[in-house]
């Protein structure tokens, strides 16, 4: 009896072992837009091992982060993640509202992270960070919240003009429900490490107000994506 | 050595006899869920509650494709006949059920729901939140099938905006006791016709002047709380 649990234990041991050598897997990342009003800017989507963050609640931003969420720009992100196995822009474009895309990654990594921008919104992104998956065959499903980068008032002001870093305003608005002449709606965060979005204000006068976003169109209630990765080992 | 090899096939014998009774039959040989759903919003009426046990296949709803005839009438209107209709016409639906009506916040109705399957169930269910233009709450495919008797689960349902009427909350438009209005409308005038995560309600209190409702009709995330029960 005694022998037979030894053997058993080499066993799993063994099995072990093995699954930690890299094998390869295939995942299909579906990615919904659970929002009725707000799109998602082109996403990141990373196969990346256990010790990569691309965020984390209660942490400053990155500076790669920070132009993502206030300006939807990968290029930065993608540089940080260049180790990691990466999907980026599958919708080649915005995801609007509704709608999904699928991100197809081939990887040995078991970490996922998911980002990209809501516009219209000042610095405010859609994101899982370092979400295990795991390496069994099957679909795996999950929802992912509004999160704040803690970068940029929400004075929730549309300004066209541009888009850097530390720049105030919403670069775009493809739902093109946005107003004009707003007075300004925040000052800088209080809290300037990421955290879940308080959602926005928006307001009824598209002419004025304190907010050129609409009450009736812009806002939301987590979740704002949902997530099915398909593994294929 | 002996000794402890017939103490594993004891324990063995118990539980293959654990599991007989686990597969939820009773007399009849019908497998039973209960199924109590309580209002935990702040003043939205929950409409009849209808309920669906099926096998994989039949989908009520799915988020981010547009929401079926019999979903749309009840979403907007609490006519739950068109969607139990389709369900009653799909091969992998077991049975469905009703409550017996509109249950008020802070109340709840336990609806009982039988099958003469064994295995592979899931759940299905959906009711409007009264106050609204087309809200509504419930899950899909919930899996039930691994449960024993006796075994409950609890599920704080999301809210969906069926993605049918515009949320203009205007007078004349929601059939709730906040107006009194229209339910069922067959055009589809939202932003986009799609079921997505409903975005909640403005109100008349936070610069809607046009609404009829009032901030008192708001929620957060939930408004029912669905406890499920094998019988």
């Amino acid at each position: 009896m005694r022998l037979k649990n030894i053997s058993y234990a080499v066993a799993l041991l063994a099995s072990s072992g093995l699954s930690t050598v890299a094998s390869a897997a295939s995942w299909d990342v579906k990615i919904t837009n659970l929002t009725h009003g707000v799109y998602f800017t082109p996403l990141v989507v990373s196969a990346h091992n256990s010790s990569t963050h691309v965020f984390q609640a209660g942490t400053t931003a990155s500076s790669s982060l920070r132009i993502l969420a206030e300006c939807g720009v990968t290029s930065n992100l993608e540089t940080d993640l260049s180790a990691a196995n990466n999907h980026i822009n599958p919708a080649s474009g915005p995801l609007a509202p509704g709608a999904n895309t699928t991100a197809m990654i081939t990887t040995a990594n078991n970490h996922l992270s998911i980002v990209a921008m809501l516009l219209p919104t000042n610095d405010g992104f859609v994101g899982i960070d370092a979400q295990e998956i795991p390496t069994a065959a099957g679909t795996y499903t999950f929802y992912a919240k509004a999160w704040d980068a803690g970068t940029e008032a929400n004075n929730e002001l549309m300004d066209t003009s541009g888009c850097a870093a530390g720049m105030a305003g919403i670069p775009a608005d493809p739902t093109s429900a946005a107003g004009t002449g707003g007075g300004g709606v925040a000052g800088a965060d209080t809290n300037t490490t990421v955290h879940i979005h308080r959602g926005v204000l928006g307001d009824s006068n598209s002419s004025g107000g304190a907010s050129d976003l609409s009450n009736t169109v812009h806002r939301w209630q987590n979740p704002v994506a949902k997530i099915e990765v398909t593994v294929t080992p | 050595m002996k000794f402890s090899i017939k103490i594993v096939f004891g324990i063995l014998f118990i539980g293959s006899l654990t599991a007989c009774s686990d597969s939820g039959d009773d007399e009849e040989g019908m497998s039973r869920f209960q199924i109590r759903v309580s209002n935990v919003s702040a003043n939205q009426p929950l409409t009849p509650v209808a309920v669906v046990l099926h096998q994989s296949g039949y989908q009520a709803w799915s988020l981010g494709s547009a929401a079926s005839n019999g979903l749309e009438k009840l979403a907007e209107g609490g006519d739950t006949a068109d969607f139990l209709a389709a369900a009653n016409a799909d091969a992998t639906v077991s049975s469905t059920a009703v409550g017996t009506g509109v249950i008020v916040p802070g109340a709840s109705e336990t609806i009982t729901i039988a099958a003469t399957e064994k295995t592979g169930f899931r759940l299905s269910l959906a009711s409007m939140l009264a106050n609204t233009n087309d809200a509504f709450t419930g899950f899909v495919n919930h899996s039930v099938s691994s449960m024993k008797v006796g075994e409950s689960h609890t599920v704080y349902a999301k809210v969906y905006d069926a993605g049918t009427e515009a949320n203009s909350e205007a007078s004349g438009t929601i059939p709730g006791p906040a107006d009194g209005g229209t339910g069922f409308d067959a055009s589809r005038d939202d932003l986009i016709d799609k079921v997505t995560i409903h975005a909640g309600v403005v109100s008349v209190n936070d610069d809607l002047a046009s609404s009829v409702l009032t901030e008192s009709h708001r929620w957060n995330g939930s408004v029912a709380k669905i406890e499920i029960t094998r019988m």
